[in-house]
Formats: structure tokens, C-alpha cells, sequence
């Protein structure tokens, strides 16, 4: 926690990060169109805290493109973390909030950054607890290697391979007031993750 | 956060503040204690941090599977010296909603003397080893002397007159999502307010949080000097209800009470007793009470079935409050340098 970083490359400006939300939206569509018709329910599930900005960035390319809404729903993983009594401080428990129900419902679960893989495995516990969906899709905006369990996204915007110590930084306007994709190093001492 | 700026700042466009890119995420809040004894030495900034969270938890208990696996292997033991159903039942549920090991202690009416009996369960816990302990006790200071012989976080579900912090954090949650605010509302206090913890915890935690505090009873249950807890006293009912958002019936602790101070129940309710008629004269009036009620004494059996009562809501926001506290409370154990109480 006390350690600082500094940034190594930007990966995405604004203009990268925008086509490549392009992209991830009409895969979605795809992904929609390939199902027995469109009567099919999906459900974009943005995680919390980013993830949810980039699914709703989604949902809005996608009612433009094909003039389909899918509906978003927040999930955050916190309570299923297998961190708790690790980390020094508790994490911080932010909203679940998902105005639609996901049994036999086909999901697709968004976050901005795939890691150790970790979070996407709270999430899945997450949301069977929630309901019984009919599939969950992963999808990430940076895929940045290191994965820890046997976890892969469907759905990738760019594959980012780092090594320890480096770290991707997604900003997004809604809650960073820059935009763009980072990949910055630790300097100084690692801390506990 | 110390950023180190470097040369590589270049590939940022300029007009880019780095700063937002190099921000690592933010610390998140903490308890600045270690246990739960009380109100009185918590901040508003923690008393904000619990109803925030348990605003989150409070989702769970509308999931289909209502359960967390938050704190598992996490393990509570219930100590209930003291006759209890909806305290023991709440905590005992939210701890069984976070998935904790839970054990149950009750010893209501045992013949040992209070003091040694709670010393030597004391040393029983400390041999279990157990994480959490939640305490309720007739004697006010149980649970802080708890803390002093186990290494367990000690949670007080009550100790005698003193203080009984996670009503007062269901009060004031139940009041902060009514009026979505808790600055400069006007909460009365009504009964017996010299025998009640929970008056209490509520005027540390309703002061705390900006709200003015009005107390109402018979002078012969109002403690001599709690003006000086920035409150106001009357003992009329009327002048504790008029401009009054919310009214906190206290229950009338028939039990607590060695000799009678006042002549009889029918005579408190025609003095502090709130009527059908009070609702229709104060139409934005909340009425809230801890449970259980005398109906028909502190309460009118219609204003208990009100509207305008949110008293199930209290017991709801109970089960999320309690998860809140045990998890901010029962998490990390290394760091230990920042426990205070």
C-alpha cells in the first residue's frame, strides 16, 4: 500500500478505447443473434466498480447498432472474496443491484481488467446464489495474463501479457475524469495485494 | 498516495492529470475500534461506514439464497446473561447469513454471582478460541471487562442501563433511509429513559449524526443532568411531538424495576402513550420502538400496525446492521496497532 508506480505505456487513448468497446459490443450481438431467435433473454452484469461503466457503455452501443436493449445489472463480489482476514483492512462493500432475474437467463459478466482470476470466481459464486443462469460469458476489457485458476474471458478487448509487479489501469470518464488504458510499474517496495 | 513521477510520463497526451492514472485504489474505510462496546467513542464517520454497509448486507436478505460465505471459519460465540429473543435471534441470524460457526450460551438465572460467572466463561472462551464474541449482560461494563480477560472482538448486545449500540445503529439506519437524511431531524425519546440502554446508544449516535434529540417520560424515570448529552427534557407529550419527525416509544421495562415509579400502565399511557389520535394530529409523524411492545401502554395497538410505524422495518435493518458490524469488526487480525477502546 505505501508502495508508488509510475507509468510504463499507454496502451489505449480514448480513440482505442472506443473501437475496441465497438468490437466487444457487436461480439455480444453475435453472440445474441447465434441463440434460438431473439426472444432469448440476456443480461449484461457489470462488476463493480468499472466494469459497471463499460457495460453500460455497452448497452448503449448495442441498442445503437441493432436496436436490442439488454439490461444491466451491478454486482459486487466483496462478500465472496477469498481474501478476508489477509488483507489488513476490509475491503469496502459496494452495491448489488440487478433490477432483472438471471435464472435461465444468458449472462454476460464485464470487468475492465482480468487478473488472477480470482473476482470472476466471487462473481460466479455470486450469481448462483443469485439465481440459475442459463450461461455466463466473461469479458474483459484487458486481459493481462497471471491468471491463478482455470479461468478465461469469452469476450477480450486487448491481451496485455505483464509480469509481476506491473499493473493495467482502465480510466474511464464517468468515474476518472481521463480516459484511456494504462500498463504502469511499482516502484519502491510491493506491497500484499 | 506518494506518486513518483518518471520520464515515462511521457507517452501520456498532455493535458492528461497522471495523477488519476497512477492513483492506486483508495484505501477503504475502517473502524477505528477494535470492538463494539458502545457509542459514545465512535465517530460519526464510523457510525456512517456501518449503515453504509449494512445497506449492502441488507440485499442479501432479500436474495434467494440468503447467505454469504463472508466469514467462514469465522467463529461467534452468543453469551446471553440475560433473557433475550429478538437481540439473540438477530445477531444469531446475521451470523448465520455471513456463513460463521456460531455457538450459544445462555445462562439466565443461574445461581453463580454474576462477577465470577462471566469470569469464568471468559476464561471458557479464551480456551476455545473463539473470534467473536456478542455479549448481553444486566450489568452496564460486561462486555468492556470481556475485553479486558479474552482476545476475542467483543460486540455488547446490552449491558445493563449502559449502552446498546447495534439498536441504536438499526434506529438510526431505519431513520437515515426513511428521511434520507439524518441531519437536523427531530427525534423524541419517550419513556423510561433512566432504565434504557437504548436511549442511550441512540442519543450518542442521533447526535452524532446532527439529529436533535428530544426526551419525554415522567420525571421519575428521567436521569437527573442528561441535558448535559445536548438534549432536550420534557415531560409532556405534546411539547415532545409537536415539529417531531420520528417518535421513539421506549418499552416499559416492567421487569427492571424494583418499586413501581409511576402510580400505574393505565395512567402512562393516558400521559406518554401515543394514540390514534397523535397520528391524525401529526401526519408526518414516524413512530419507532425496540420491541417487544406493551400494547396498548407505550403504544396503541392500532399505532403499532400503523402506516407511519416502521417498527418492522427496525427489526429487518437489525439482522443488517449486525452483519455489517461483525464484518467490519471480525476482519483482519495482524494489524492490531490501531485497535483502540
Amino acid at each position: 500500500m505505501d508502495s508508488s508506480f509510475s507509468i510504463k505505456a499507454q496502451l489505449m487513448d480514448e480513440g482505442d478505447l472506443s473501437r475496441t468497446l465497438d468490437r466487444m459490443a457487436r461480439q455480444i450481438i453475435e453472440l445474441v443473434e447465434s441463440e434460438a431467435g431473439a426472444s432469448t433473454a440476456y443480461g449484461l452484469i457489470g462488476m463493480q466498480t468499472r466494469g459497471v461503466f463499460v457495460a453500460r457503455r455497452l448497452r448503449e452501443r448495442i441498442k445503437r447498432f441493432v436496436d436490442i436493449d439488454i439490461p444491466v445489472g451491478v454486482l459486487d463480489a466483496t462478500m465472496y472474496r477469498d481474501d478476508f482476514r489477509i488483507r489488513l483492512r476490509q475491503p469496502e462493500i459496494q452495491a448489488t443491484d440487478i433490477p432483472f432475474d438471471v435464472t435461465e437467463r444468458h449472462l454476460v459478466l464485464v470487468d475492465d481488467v482480468l487478473y488472477t482470476g480470482r473476482t470472476i470466481r466471487a462473481a460466479l459464486d455470486a450469481l448462483m446464489d443469485i439465481g440459475r443462469p442459463a450461461s455466463v460469458n466473461c469479458l474483459v476489457v484487458v486481459d493481462r495474463g497471471l491468471q491463478e485458476l482455470p479461468i478465461k474471458a469469452d469476450i477480450v478487448g486487448r491481451v496485455v501479457p505483464t509480469i509481476p509487479g506491473e499493473e493495467v489501469r482502465v480510466r474511464l470518464s464517468e468515474t476518472d475524469d481521463v480516459e484511456g488504458v494504462w500498463l504502469v510499474e511499482r516502484v519502491g517496495q510491493a506491497s500484499n495485494r | 498516495m506518494n506518486e513518483v513521477k518518471t520520464e515515462s510520463a511521457a507517452v501520456m497526451n498532455d493535458g492528461h492529470p497522471e495523477e488519476k492514472v497512477l492513483e492506486d485504489s483508495p484505501t477503504p474505510p475502517a473502524l477505528k475500534h477494535r470492538h463494539l462496546l458502545g457509542l459514545a467513542t465512535y465517530d460519526r464517520e464510523e457510525i456512517e461506514l456501518i449503515l453504509t454497509t449494512a445497506r449492502q448486507f441488507r440485499e442479501v436478505l432479500y436474495r434467494k439464497i440468503r447467505r454469504v460465505p463472508t466469514l467462514r471459519g469465522v467463529t461467534v460465540v452468543n453469551l446471553f446473561f440475560e433473557s433475550s429473543t429478538r437481540t439473540r435471534i438477530s445477531f444469531e441470524l446475521a451470523e448465520k447469513r455471513l456463513s460463521a460457526d456460531t455457538i450459544n450460551f445462555s445462562s439466565a438465572g443461574s445461581s453463580v454471582s454474576k462477577g465470577e460467572s462471566l469470569k469464568d466463561t471468559a476464561q471458557n472462551i479464551e480456551a476455545m478460541k473463539v473470534d467473536v464474541a456478542v455479549i448481553r449482560h444486566s450489568s452496564a461494563g460486561a462486555a468492556h471487562f470481556l475485553t479486558e480477560c479474552v482476545d476475542a472482538v467483543v460486540l455488547n448486545a446490552g449491558d445493563g442501563a449502559h449502552e446498546h449500540p447495534t439498536q441504536a445503529l438499526l434506529d438510526a439506519l431505519t431513520i437515515s433511509d426513511v428521511f434520507d437524511r439524518t441531519d437536523g431531524l427531530n427525534v423524541s425519546i419517550l419513556g423510561d429513559v433512566t432504565h434504557s440502554r437504548v436511549a442511550r446508544s441512540n442519543i450518542h449516535a442521533l447526535r452524532k449524526l446532527g439529529a436533535n434529540v428530544t426526551l419525554c417520560g415522567p420525571p421519575t424515570l428521567m436521569p437527573r443532568g442528561i441535558e448535559e448529552m445536548g438534549v432536550r427534557v420534557t415531560s409532556r407529550l405534546d411539547e415532545a411531538l409537536e415539529g417531531c419527525d420520528v417518535a421513539m416509544a421506549l418499552r416499559i421495562q416492567l421487569e427492571r424495576q424494583g418499586v413501581p415509579f409511576f402510580p400505574s400502565l393505565r395512567e402512562y399511557n393516558q400521559l406518554f402513550g401515543i394514540k390514534m389520535e397523535h397520528m391524525r394530529r401529526y401526519p408526518d409523524l414516524r413512530i419507532m420502538h425496540p420491541g417487544p411492545v406493551n400494547r396498548g401502554v407505550e403504544l396503541d395497538s392500532e399505532v403499532v400496525d400503523h402506516e407511519r410505524a416502521v417498527i418492522l422495518d427496525q427489526v429487518t435493518n437489525g439482522v443488517a446492521v449486525r452483519m455489517a458490524a461483525l464484518y467490519l469488526l471480525a476482519g483482519p487480525r495482524e494489524d492490531e496497532s490501531q485497535s483502540a477502546d
